[in-house]
């Protein structure tokens, strides 16, 4: 028992610091976030231009937008979150310290977190700006959605960002690999938010909803048990 | 941290042999380093002395035949050799945004190590003056310094070093010598890959040149021995403090 807690301990440690090594770099070097949030709100303004004035029109098409915003400004975040160790030659000796190896991918998984949720923040407030919506009155489980829709598409955008790594062509692998897979969980975040919005399809929400929560349960373990044998060489 | 038992090489390789597509690094390398012993790889450019200490440092899957580190398989008890080995590839591998005392703050963390030997490692590694600077800003042969501090973090039984001289100045040699022989002294082995044998003269046990993907003949062997046996004793000539040098370079022995 005490060594199970122990193991505990040092994998918590472990992921700790990756998370904090992560964001420290990505703090320091500041180029990323800056881009990041720039390109989310560019697609943003981008469809509010194409979309035109109508109210309703942009209301319907705000998830959809608000979603693929973050989906493309979250592929750049992926690549780079294996970009510092790979700039330096930093992935050897972090694949050399002993101990689970997927205690990496749970400390950039994290980190990448993080950061899409910061980026979430800034592109949902300039949204709801951008497309006249206003806060629903079923907003927790708005957050919710958000959540669970942030959960997914980090958890697979980290992982193929890993398998993406070991190449040269990585900045064109990772969408391809990337985008198919994140269909159904975009699709239902989009629904689910979708309906949460227009505030009248509460039970189609429910049923995006449990398909988020699945689509997320069977991501974060396969990805976890996938991982040491993606980053081996 | 594992105790083996005397009886086991330090590092044992047997048939190890490697695959990148159709083309073979490695053709069947057995090499057997005693605990206390540091041996010097030799070899010609894209021989595999590189492709062999990755494997040893379970940071490649050989092709074929096997490789242990005290006894344990560097494929099927990975993490176990992990806690063994200390290793020093070509590029220091250090976080670039992070200062020199954060880099290896973040390597104790990820050894689940304290940081009360952190102050004392800088210190011996000569960068205390700039222990709150980022990595970014400092040469080559501090960021290679820097990355020693992190090997010493680990308190390896086994160091695998790829060139680690490269980039370092006088001082930075002489610091790399001691840590390699503290760790032989303590009942470690080292293996060391080198270009060039006179900074290291004085250290090896004895050297393995590697050539075509295999263990080089005796031949070769010998031949490497005199050029190190040479270079040891113009040392000695030239500083009366490498007289154990040469002596120590003159007992090499030729067996892989």
């Amino acid at each position: 028992m005490t060594r199970v807690r122990q193991q505990g301990g040092d994998n918590w440690r472990r992921i700790r610091a990756i998370a904090w090594k992560d964001l420290t770099t990505e703090r320091r070097s500041k180029a990323g976030f800056n881009a990041v949030v720039s390109l989310g709100i560019t697609i943003l303004v981008l469809f509010g231009f194409a979309l035109g004035p109508d109210a309703q029109v942009l209301r319907d098409a705000a998830p959809g937008a608000l979603w693929l915003a973050v989906l493309f400004a979250g592929v750049l975040a992926f690549n780079r979150s294996y970009q510092v160790e790979l700039d330096t030659g930093a992935l050897e000796p972090l694949l050399l310290y002993p101990g689970a190896r997927w205690t990496i991918f749970t400390g950039k998984l994290l980190a990448n977190m993080l950061f899409v949720g910061l980026l979430l923040v800034i592109v949902v407030i300039a949204g709801m700006v951008l497309f006249a919506v206003k806060v629903p009155d079923a907003w927790p489980t708005v957050i919710a959605v958000l959540a669970l829709g942030a959960i997914g598409l980090v958890t697979l955008g980290t992982f193929y960002a890993s398998m993406a790594s070991r190449s040269r062509a990585r900045e064109v692998l990772l969408p391809l690999l990337l985008f198919p897979m994140l269909v159904p969980v975009l699709l239902a975040a989009m629904q689910a938010s979708k309906a949460l919005i227009g505030a009248d399809m509460m039970l189609e929400a429910g049923a995006w909803i449990k398909m988020l929560i699945a689509y997320d349960i069977i991501f974060v373990l396969a990805t976890h048990l996938a991982f040491e044998h993606v980053i081996e060489a | 941290m594992t105790h083996p038992t005397d009886d086991v090489f330090a590092i044992e390789a047997q048939s190890i042999a490697r695959r990148f597509g159709a083309r073979w690094i490695l053709r069947g390398v057995s090499l057997h380093v005693r605990p206390g012993e540091v041996v010097g790889l030799l070899g010609s450019n894209g021989c595999g002395k590189s492709t062999l200490l990755r494997m040893l440092a379970t940071l490649l899957k050989p092709t074929a035949g096997s490789a242990a580190i005290y006894g344990h398989d560097v494929v099927t008890e990975a993490d176990e050799v992990r806690r063994n080995i200390g290793f020093l590839a070509h590029t220091p591998g250090l976080y670039d945004d992070l200062s020199a005392r954060e880099n290896l703050e973040f390597a104790a963390e990820m050894l689940g190590g304290g940081h009360e030997d952190i102050d004392a490692l800088i210190e011996r590694v000569n960068l205390s003056h700039v222990r709150h600077e980022r990595v970014r800003g400092f040469s080559a042969g501090m960021q290679r310094r820097l990355a020693l501090g992190r090997l010493m973090l680990t308190k390896a039984r086994v160091l695998l070093f790829d060139e680690p001289y490269s980039n370092l100045d006088t001082d930075g040699i002489r610091l790399m010598n001691s840590i390699i022989s503290e760790a032989a002294r303590d009942g470690g082995a080292a293996l060391v890959v080198l270009h060039e044998l006179a900074p290291a003269a004085g250290l090896l046990d004895r050297t393995v040149t590697i050539r075509d993907g295999r263990v080089a003949d005796p031949t070769a062997a010998l031949l490497a021995e005199a050029a190190l046996a040479s270079t040891a004793g113009a040392a000695s000539t030239a500083s009366t403090a490498s007289t154990a040098s040469a002596a120590s370079a003159a007992s090499i022995s030729v067996v892989a």
